[in-house]
């Protein structure tokens, strides 16, 4: 490894929180934006080269704070799986930040948008530092970094339910973040260790000689992260929080957050306790695959009588991660796949629909469907990208979201559930209810007040949008960037070569 | 006596459960934001203690290195337990910040009446 490649696990967390203390001193909207937007762009190209590096290695990168050894020091250790997150979340933030210009001066007054986008850089950084640390309390610090940074991007939203929105998300939020405390705290009287691949190894005597903290902490680390991760019936904040967000954090949140908790989840499942312990002492394989079968159906059922367009999203947001949860629960080398390609895909397409609805909300100042009628025919391209990406929330053919249900329907024959693959396509029919809702509304009907005088949004807004949503087409036919690399790091996960 | 003494001698943990139990009834209990955020402040808190009070060893003194002793106190929780505190105020800090600016904008921070004055929230 050159001397580069052995500092970059590090600098995905640094790039950005840097950035943000230099944002942080700015009062120019316009400035603040530029330093984003080039900090953003810095660490989605820091994560790529990582995520090559560690492709070409094939094994996990480690660093270590202040040369503190393992396990005493905090170590940051980047395999396949957390390489892959990090291109999906500083990916988005990228192609997000160009962007934000316009809609953040649209929807946020000019005095608060230096704050946006220094809490935006802190969002970023505390997620990524979710995602590389390798040290169980260090997560839990990043968890709350990303959190609280991500309370005030809701509540920046201009509706006075958005502070609503941000209290209930604070509450859950941190009730979820202690759930996951306490865990790690009966993890550590057991195993005396906070690296977590040190307790990888410790766990399994641990378990032996006391199997009763063990699961406690297994069960607390799972609640608390189910709240995160938003599992049905788990999911209450996140709809409000979605839906008053200001549309670039709402597109952020929906892409990054909640993949951000879920990688979490896969990493203490299987990395930590490893699946002889998870999936054989509790139910855990059960609870997963029932609740995310309530969430594919009931979720998306909701998702079809939402009169808001952002809550009809993030209720379908709900359902989406159903299918993630689904996958986890199957356990096995398809439905994993399966998972960890629908974080890719979903964050893909979701970020694509919020965008969307942004650009809609920036020439209409509307987000209730009635009022969107005839959309489509003022603002053709960006109806045209919304059908596209909501063609990949259904699951159509040559799309994202057809490859990541083809994996999961594998899987789910492999374990030989069948009705499985019928729910998959039941709820998929279901998507199709609401997405062809907006579809009725924006294209079959007489244009409506509010979007008489729309046109198409600025191009620096357009660009992005058409970036995002052709790329779940082009991720739903060549998926040897993504499949191939879930593969790989689902292998790894059940316990075979990296 | 032989089922008590060993409750007695973890007394600390049991308080640190009543905390925690109690502090989360609130959370869920209370429709008024700040009691909320009093008990969302107690849960917290509980577990500070859950890490601190294993972190004593038995006759054990401050972690100093000296000849004199042998045994020393785990120092590590009272560190992790530092960190989680500034968490703890950052939360709610920005948790009362939140029902200040609620309070402007609904004139009042029971979730009761806020609610029936957003319908279909």
């Amino acid at each position: 490894m050159t001397a580069l490649e052995h500092q970059l696990p590090v600098l995905p967390v640094l790039i950005p929180l840097f950035g943000a203390l230099l944002t942080g001193f700015l009062s120019r909207g316009t400035v603040s934006w530029l330093l984003a937007l080039i900090f953003s762009w810095a660490t989605a190209a820091v994560s790529v080269l990582l995520l090559v590096t560690v492709l070409r290695l094939g094994e996990p990168i480690s660093y270590v704070m202040g040369n503190w050894g393992v396990p005493w020091g905090i170590e940051y250790r980047v395999d396949t799986l957390n390489a892959f997150v990090l291109v999906i979340v500083t990916g988005i933030g990228a192609v997000l930040m160009p962007y934000a210009r316009k809609s953040v001066a649209f929807e946020i007054a000019s005095h608060q948008q230096a704050w946006f986008y220094t809490m935006y850089l802190i969002c970023l950084a505390g997620l990524l530092g979710i995602t590389v640390s390798g040290d169980a309390f260090n997560v839990f610090v990043f968890m709350e970094v990303s959190s609280l940074a991500t309370y005030v991007l809701i509540a920046l939203g201009h509706n006075r339910r958005a502070l609503l929105a941000s209290f209930q998300y604070l509450i859950v939020g941190t009730i979820g973040a202690t759930f996951y405390v306490i865990g790690i705290a009966l993890l550590y009287l057991v195993t005396g260790s906070l690296n977590l691949h040190d307790i990888a190894g410790l766990l399994g005597d641990a378990y032996n000689t006391y199997p009763r903290p063990v699961l406690t902490a297994l069960a607390f680390l799972v609640a608390g992260i189910s709240l995160k991760l938003a599992l049905f019936p788990l999911h209450l904040w996140l709809p409000n929080a979605y839906a008053y967000a200001p549309s670039m954090a709402a597109a952020f949140l929906a892409g990054t957050a909640t993949k951000v908790a879920v990688y979490l989840l896969i990493r203490i499942l299987f990395s930590i306790f490893g699946i002889a312990i998870v999936f054989t002492t509790l139910p855990i394989a059960d609870v997963l695959l029932v609740l995310s079968i309530a969430a594919m159906a009931i979720a998306s059922l909701a998702a079809v009588f939402q009169e808001n367009a952002k809550r009809m999203l993030a209720y379908s947001s709900v359902a989406q991660i159903g299918y993630i949860t689904l996958g986890i629960g199957l356990h096995n080398q398809s439905g994993l796949t399966g998972s960890i390609v629908h974080l890719f895909n979903h964050a893909v397409t979701k970020s694509a629909l919020f965008m969307c609805l942004g650009a809609i909300v920036y020439r209409t100042a509307n987000m209730r469907l009635t009022n969107l009628a005839g959309i489509g025919r003022k603002m053709p391209l960006t109806t045209a990208a919304f059908v596209l990406a909501g063609l990949s929330i259904i699951g159509v053919p040559g799309t994202a979201g057809f490859v990541s249900k083809w994996y999961l329907a594998v899987g789910a024959i492999e374990r030989g559930y069948w009705p499985l693959v019928f729910l998959i396509v039941a709820s998929s029919l279901i998507a199709v209810l609401y997405i062809g809702r907006f579809v009725e509304v924006a294209y079959f009907r007489e244009p409506s007040e509010a979007c008489e005088s729309a046109y198409e949004p600025p191009t620096s807004m357009l660009i992005p949008i058409l970036v995002l949503s052709a790329a779940t087409v082009y991720f739903g036919i060549d998926t040897r960037a993504t499949a191939d690399i879930a593969a790989i790091a689902a292998r790894f996960l059940l316990g075979g070569a990296n | 006596m032989n089922t008590i003494t060993p409750l007695l001698l973890h007394y600390n943990y049991f308080i640190t459960i009543f905390l925690m139990v109690s502090g989360l009834y609130i959370v869920i209990a209370r429709g008024n934001m700040i009691k909320k955020l009093v008990g969302l402040s107690l849960f917290q808190s509980s577990v500070y203690l859950l890490y601190v009070s294993p972190g004593k060893i038995l006759e054990g003194t401050a972690p100093i290195i000296d000849d004199a002793y042998s045994i020393y106190s785990n120092p590590l929780p009272h560190v992790l337990i530092l960190t989680a505190i500034v968490v703890g105020v950052a939360t709610l800090a920005l948790g009362l910040a939140l029902v200040v600016r609620i309070h402007e904008a609904y004139g009042t921070i029971e979730e009761d009446e806020i609610f029936d004055r957003e319908k279909g929230l």
